[in-house]
């Protein structure tokens, strides 16, 4: 891969273009209940990396056509909004989000409880308000947490993060700069309750040996951004108490 | 470990439990032997035992539940009705009459349309097939009179109180008559509309702080200052 050589992204101490270290995430915020019209909802950044996610269902899709007689489908949009980018972008569905959506469904699939609603749909609307780097896994945390405030049956949470080379080195949470500059991209989602991995990608060249610290690397990542849905979810019943 | 003037504790999904915890299927899983909860619920003491009630989750009909629903659209010989569940309910309008059903004379949309509540008894449902209602039973049928409040299914418990602690303070309190559907649906009525303000905004306050300590108490009080500051 073509790296813009003008910039280094990795300076003589070793931090990043943003000062960084490279094991280090970008600042994460969360918020659930956003929505007041979905069952469930989120809003996730990871820096300046902001998606909304909303859940809806389960329930009876209008064509019947797609339903399963034994669970139900999810269906996963995954859309950026016109404005989430720095040059305008198309509002229709592109190749690339018809295929993260796709990705983004799998990741959670492996931990919902579909068998429990037959025949009906859950829907996942994932916006992303502003792109910079990391927005499928932005988006597929935001899912998880939706979905747990939708009251919908999950054997655990997941969380995701991206993973990269640029200049030579493994670093954690890419954003743009680095995602388009550097040598590669490893988005990762993973359920650490369950041990289990749900979306792995490779964009680039890496080694086997790279790829296994990059994997451990991200795992950690997503170890503490589950610890953080669990703190965000269970501040939403707490805090009620507060206020009174 | 006891949150502040919660309950008990909260556990999300992923979290694994106390193998002591009882809980039913699909609000605790077994994965490896090892008991896992899958929603937002709170775990807490009672008599000796560990029980795990969820703190929002998907209502899901079973025969026999008495229900609210509401009526959606009509059919040629059925209503079709929203019971706040993922699966439509159908109403046969012969199980509405009692009797067979004469298109000549008997009109579907004079009987029940869209948009008005009903009060009935799941006949049977087995998730392969959408529920099906009557109305056969004494006290079910059209709502004519009264209010309905949608709260949270997993917070009708909560409405009705330990021993029918929480409804019995209400209905003493208000005057108001209630009826809290297992579908998240409570049928209220009152003796006029101030009653039935305040009584709405109490059971509002059970839906949202259901897990928090002393609750009964602090509804009381909402309802008395309530009642003092409008003067009835």
């Amino acid at each position: 891969m073509q790296g813009k050589k003008s910039m280094r992204l990795i300076d003589e101490r070793g931090l990043r273009h943003d000062g960084r270290r490279p094991d280090e995430i970008r600042p994460i915020r969360m918020q659930v209940g956003v929505l007041a019209n979905a069952s469930g909802s989120a809003l996730v950044e990871y820096g300046k990396t902001k998606v909304l996610a909303a859940v809806y269902g389960p329930r009876e899709p209008q064509q019947k056509f797609m339903i399963l007689p034994d669970k139900a489908i999810l269906r996963v949009r995954y859309h950026m909004a016109p404005f989430s980018t720095t040059e305008r972008k198309s509002p229709a569905p592109s190749r690339r989000e018809i295929e993260l959506s796709k990705v983004i469904r799998e990741a959670l699939e492996d931990v919902v409880l579909t068998s429990e609603y037959p025949r009906t749909v859950i829907d996942i609307f994932i916006e992303v308000l502003q792109a910079d780097g990391g927005t499928r896994v932005a988006g597929i945390t935001a899912s998880s947490l939706a979905l747990a405030d939708a009251g919908i049956p999950m054997k655990a949470l997941v969380a995701g993060v991206a993973v990269g080379k640029v200049d030579g080195v493994l670093v954690l949470d890419v954003d743009e700069v680095e995602d388009s500059s550097g040598e590669a991209d490893m988005p990762i989602a993973a359920a650490p309750d369950l041990n289990l991995i749900t979306l792995f990608q490779i964009n680039g060249v890496l080694t086997e040996e790279e790829v296994e610290r990059g994997l451990s690397m991200a795992l950690k990542a997503i170890q503490y951004i589950v610890s953080l849905e669990k703190s965000t979810l269970k501040q939403k019943y707490e805090a009620i108490g507060e206020e009174v | 470990m006891i949150s502040r003037g919660l309950h008990g504790v909260i556990v999300l999904p992923g979290d694994r439990l106390d193998s002591r915890v009882e809980g039913k299927y699909p609000e605790v899983i077994e994965v490896n032997s090892l008991k896992i909860a899958t929603l937002i619920s709170l775990v807490s003491q009672r008599d000796d035992k560990l029980i795990i009630v969820p703190l929002k989750n998907i209502y899901m009909p079973e025969p026999g539940h008495i229900v609210i629903g509401l009526v959606e659209s009509i059919g040629m010989v059925n209503w079709f009705v929203d019971i706040n569940s993922p699966y439509q309910a159908i109403l046969h309008v012969q199980d509405f009459l009692g009797r067979p059903f004469n298109p000549a004379s008997d009109d579907l949309y004079k009987l029940m349309k869209p948009g008005d509540y009903v009060k009935a008894k799941v006949l049977s449902f087995d998730k392969t097939r959408n529920p099906v209602l009557s109305v056969q039973g004494e006290g079910l049928g059209k709502i004519v009179k009264g209010t309905i409040v949608d709260i949270q299914p997993a917070k009708i418990p909560r409405v009705i109180g330990k021993k029918r602690s929480m409804i019995s303070m209400l209905e003493e309190k208000t005057g108001c008559s209630i009826f809290p559907a297992v579908n998240g649906r409570v049928y209220i009525e009152c003796p006029n509309r101030e009653l039935e303000a305040i009584l709405v905004m109490a059971i509002r306050l059970i839906d949202r702080e259901s897990h928090r300590v002393g609750l009964t108490e602090r509804v009381a009080k909402f309802i008395d200052e309530e009642r003092m500051r409008r003067g009835v």
